[in-house]
């Protein structure tokens, strides 16, 4: 399906998030560092790659790149991002 | 609330059924299987013999109240990890995977409707675990299913749909895209504002909407029921596309 857009979105990152954050992320609101736009993780769309790259869907600005090494993750967010976790 | 911690775990693969030519189920048994919300998937990863390691999300088919973890997976041509889920695995095989995964996109039969359910193609999945859960729960919550597909043979869980679609307040429509069967009479074309006005529930009766597709199809879905006069915070998405085969 050629028309189809390479993207996806933030659903896809929600494995990944609670490794790195020992929380399910995926309906957290992340605010845009650039418009300002605050939006679920899910709705944002979510580019695969070499790397992986999470943009606001509204202005395309950068909310998190992440980037799986052999021994470690490397991982740059931007904006505002609200975690919630259950508390041991 | 998930576990904090996410582990990778080994599943057994118990039975592969086929759904349709490019699809198949894989009932798994997972030890350990802390439980999940219908609507949540989970990463599967392959590792080569020579360290190589693939991953990608599929959906969860099953019911939170199965005994067993399904996945339905549609194979991609030129899928990396697709192909060889609906190829090469049988009974007794054994696959890694991490889950459950989500909490966006997820329904629980207390959150109650109507529904309104929109899937393209194997978008079907995850929704049809919401299906099974209200069923299994003998929730009559007012649920619209809209399956758009390319044809007839196409269609996930066919049977299963048309069996559930005889209970309380579910409707089930289809639309074929290419081949619609012979005979047909029902929606015979992509969907557009007239096919999702047809199948409702209107934007006053405020449902909560859930969308899954191929991502020009979610676009398009969320675009027309947008401009219905839905609520776009009631509009949840899941996309998929090549690059998550």
């Amino acid at each position: 399906m050629s028309e189809d857009p390479r993207w996806l979105d933030g659903n896809a990152l929600g494995g990944l998030l609670q490794e790195l954050f020992g929380a399910e992320m995926t309906g957290a609101p992340h605010t845009c560092q650039s418009c300002g736009t605050e939006s679920p993780v899910a709705a944002h769309r979510l580019y695969l790659g070499a790397g992986t790259v999470l943009r606001c869907p509204v202005c395309d600005q950068i909310a998190l790149v992440a980037v799986a090494l052999r021994d470690r993750h490397m991982v740059h967010l931007t904006g505002a991002w609200r975690i919630e976790m259950p508390r041991v | 609330m998930a576990p904090a911690r996410i582990a990778w775990r080994l599943a057994a693969v118990k039975d592969v059924l086929v759904e349709t030519p490019r699809a198949k189920t894989l009932v798994l048994d997972v030890p350990g299987w802390p439980g999940h919300v219908a609507g949540q998937h989970v990463d599967v990863r392959l590792t080569a013999e020579d360290g190589y390691q693939a991953q990608r999300s599929y959906s969860i088919a099953s019911a939170p109240e199965n005994e067993k973890l399904a996945l339905t997976v549609e194979r991609l041509e030129d899928g990396e990890v697709s192909p060889y889920l609906t190829d090469e695995l049988g009974p007794g095989d054994e696959l890694e995977l991490r889950g459950p995964i989500g909490g966006y996109f997820a329904w629980r039969s207390e959150d109650g409707g109507p529904l309104l359910l929109v899937a393209g193609g194997s978008g079907l999945v995850p929704l049809m675990a919401m299906v099974r859960h209200r069923a299994a729960n003998s929730s009559t919550v007012d649920t619209r299913l809209l399956v758009s597909a390319r044809s007839s043979e196409e269609v996930l869980y066919r049977d299963e749909l048309a069996r559930l679609a005889a209970g309380d307040g579910l409707a089930v429509h289809q639309t074929f895209t290419r081949e619609p069967p012979a005979g047909w009479s029902g929606f015979a074309r992509r969907v557009d504002a007239d096919v999702l006005g047809q199948v409702g529930p209107a934007p006053s009766q405020r449902p909560r909407i859930f969308i899954c597709g191929p991502t020009a199809f979610v676009e398009r879905a969320a675009d027309l029921l947008v401009g219905l006069g839905h609520d776009t915070a009631a509009i949840h998405l899941e996309r998929f596309g090549p690059t998550g085969g």
